[in-house]
């Protein structure tokens, strides 16, 4: 009896000890989630807090007055006309009258308030309507890049105010008349790279990753995923594919860097392939990227229960159709998880791409897989290594967008998953 | 099986292939005689024609030397203490131990005179005649009218969709499944009961109309109404096919089988009709098996 009651003692003794050290180790598990979360936490407020301004545009309206003699300008549709036509004038003396007090001496000052890439937009304007000629428009043009960043940072210890007092003095007054107004980005989604912040955009950036990411899916998925059924399903156990098995796992730790050796040694100067093309930097992802997926792919094949093999092959059925008619339907939303996850990290991949010389600085929107591209990660690269501040914020706001599309890439991965998962 | 010997339990619970300890395996091996099976091993006209099978996993010699013929339209049951060799012995029959690759058959393993590991035969063809029903129901997780008609579809039985639905109709009808199923043909399978599955199992076996079917424990996963059903449709389905069934439960093999076959530890002991083993075994491991020593 009283051995009993000393054996009850001690059980709960030790019950106290055990549960302590549960809560204690529920305790480290919650510091260790509020620690990430805390970290994540602090990178989107930095990188939003840096980068909302990216997605906001400041314009000037003005009413342009387009004057034949002022532009030495008669016929639009004449080429030679064109070239030699002053697209500038226009504008200057529109903003003269636009600001009270300003007068022809201030034209510098003036002019300064204006983007350098307004004359081009005025030129475009008057191609396209050759009409307008001799008459009083009103147009809204970009300002210049330091009204942009008086107009956002105005106070902000960070940026440098390059205005004058009186060119803010002037800014704060057409501010206060809605001359100068700040709206939604749109440049900022439809243009190329620039060397002018105020005219720097993503889309660039934006279809040279797609495309890139294009050349990667069409190779590195099919070709992992065969090689993940041969080495799972036909190939011998030997020590040769046990060597490949291997080596498919070194692969994967291989850092990046040296891929984009590889594919500046091979595809490049060995295939006299053209550098900076959507269609290398596909390549070299795909080098990448398909240990992933062949080691993702093997193992959601593995994962296949035994029991539906044996219930096909018990029917009759030949080892493929085994694999195309069973296991792969069941393989198949492991196998696109892993695919997706390695397209994810591909998306995100820069090193590899500096070296074969998706670096450069394009301004035009590729149209081919064989023209020049930049890719999302890298107009990052760029913009954050860039002197001038105002690309900090387009950075910071290229950084969003391509977490948008890391985000979206993985909840959609995590969304196939649930979906086509069947349980049996 | 409520009192075990205590000097061969060991052997019984070893697990297939395993090898076995020297100083337990004494007692067996001096009363069995290798390749020497007691009872009606033979029949004049067989179905399966067996002779001196060996079967090795590597270096394990899992079978040892077994000779057996198979006759037309009959039950008969494996039964043995675990690891003594009868599932492995029935997956030879189809050649099911293909995928295993440390997996060796040795003897001449004859269907209606025709070897079954012949090289040059195709073992499609050959499971197509010789279908299988397993120890766990193992439905496609496909709806039941697809499990059923996959066997015909890959063999191109059915050229038309009505002759499809009439082999799925009569399958699922022989494995008395027909009922209870004909109202969700698109239903997926998996949401089935057990019972139900391996009936399905059964139905999707029966649709390619083998010659021969092989039953690896079918029950051990069933309640007792289940089984019910199945045995019965095991007695109907004798009629038309052979069937091989390897099972645990002696009341099962006593119920469903026309002759019975004893193994142990690789060996064949004794094959003999049904009420024979039961009632007065001529071996005495047998009888140490049936009368539960041991198993």
């Amino acid at each position: 009896m009283t051995d009993q009651r000393s054996q009850a003692e001690i059980v709960r003794q030790s019950l106290k000890r055990r549960y302590r050290k549960e809560r204690r180790f529920r305790a480290y598990g919650i510091l260790a989630i509020a620690i990430a979360l805390g970290a994540l936490l602090t990178l989107f407020t930095d990188i939003i807090g840096k980068g909302y301004t990216g997605f906001v545009k400041t314009t000037i309206t003005l009413e342009v007055n387009l004057d034949r003699e002022m532009m030495y300008l008669d016929d639009p549709t004449d080429e030679r006309q064109m070239k030699m036509a002053d697209f500038v004038e226009p504008l200057i003396q529109a903003l003269i009258q636009e600001i009270p007090g300003a007068t022809e001496e201030d034209r510098d000052g003036v002019r300064d308030l204006i983007n350098p890439y307004a004359s081009v937009t005025l030129r475009d304007a008057i191609k396209a309507n050759p009409g307008w000629l001799g008459t009083t428009q009103t147009m809204s043009f970009l300002t210049h890049t330091d009204v942009d960043v008086y107009v956002k940072h105005a106070g902000d210890e960070a940026y440098s105010i390059k205005l004058d007092e009186q060119q803010r003095a002037w800014v704060d007054e057409l501010l206060e008349r809605d001359v100068i107004e700040t709206s939604f980005n749109d440049v900022f989604f439809s243009g190329g790279d620039s060397r002018d912040p105020s005219k720097a955009g993503i889309l660039g950036a934006i279809v040279g990753s797609l495309l890139t990411m294009f050349v990667t899916l069409i190779l590195s998925f099919p070709i992992g995923v065969a090689a993940a059924i041969y080495l799972e399903e036909f190939a011998p156990q030997n020590r040769f594919t046990d060597f490949i098995e291997v080596n498919i796992n070194n692969l994967a730790a291989v850092p990046s860097i040296i891929f984009g050796l590889l594919g500046l040694a091979v595809f490049i100067n060995l295939f006299g392939m053209p550098r900076s093309v959507p269609t290398v930097g596909g390549l070299v992802l795909t080098l990448m990227t398909l240990p992933t997926i062949i080691i993702s792919s093997r193992a959601a094949i593995k994962s296949v229960p035994p029991s539906i093999r044996e219930a096909a092959e018990g029917i009759g059925a030949s080892r493929m159709q085994v694999v195309l008619h069973h296991v792969l339907p069941l393989a198949m939303p492991g196998m696109l998880t892993g695919s997706i996850i390695g397209m994810a990290q591909a998306l995100g991949e820069t090193a590899p791409l500096l070296l074969i010389g998706m670096v450069a600085f394009i301004v035009d929107v590729p149209d081919g897989f064989f023209d020049s591209a930049t890719v999302l990660p890298v107009q990052v690269f760029l913009w954050a290594g860039s002197p001038e501040l105002a690309f900090i914020e387009r950075a910071s706001a290229a950084i969003m967008v391509l977490l948008t599309f890391l985000i979206s890439m993985n909840a959609l991965a995590i969304w196939m998953r649930k979906r086509l998962e069947r349980r049996w | 099986m409520n009192s075990i010997n205590p000097t061969i339990t060991g052997e019984a619970s070893q697990p297939e292939g395993a090898a076995i300890p020297v100083q337990e395996e004494k007692p067996a091996e001096t009363i069995i005689e290798e390749g020497k099976t007691v009872g009606k091993p033979f029949s004049g006209d067989p179905k399966f024609k067996l002779r001196d099978v060996d079967v090795f996993y590597g270096d394990t010699r899992a079978i040892k030397k077994i000779s057996l013929d198979i006759s037309r339209n009959e039950v008969i049951a494996f039964i043995g203490p675990s690891g003594c060799g009868k599932s492995t012995f029935l997956r030879c029959l189809n050649r099911m131990n293909d995928s295993i690759d440390i997996c060796r058959v040795k003897g001449s393993l004859q269907l209606d005179d025709h070897d079954i590991y012949d090289p040059k035969r195709d073992v499609v063809e050959l499971r197509a005649r010789v279908g299988m029903v397993f120890q766990k129901p193992n439905p496609f997780p496909k709806s039941i009218y697809d499990n059923v008609a996959y066997g015909p579809r890959i063999h191109g039985l059915a050229n038309r969709k009505s002759d499809l639905d009439e082999i799925v109709e009569n399958s699922l009808r022989k494995a008395g499944l027909w009922e209870e199923a004909k109202d969700r043909l698109d239903a997926t399978a998996t949401g089935m009961s057990g019972g139900q599955q391996q009936r399905l199992c059964i139905a999707r076996a029966i649709a390619v109309s083998p010659e021969v079917i092989l039953m690896d424990e079918p029950c051990s996963a069933l309640d007792p109404i289940a089984t019910a059903k199945v045995e019965e449709l095991i007695a109907e389905m004798s009629e038309s096919y052979t069937i091989v069934i390897v099972t645990h439960s002696m009341q099962q093999a006593a119920r469903v089988s026309h002759r019975t076959a004893y193994f142990h530890l690789g060996h064949l002991v004794e094959v003999n009709e049904t009420n024979k083993v039961f009632t007065s075994p001529e071996h005495e491991l047998t009888e140490s098996y049936i009368t539960g020593r041991f198993g």
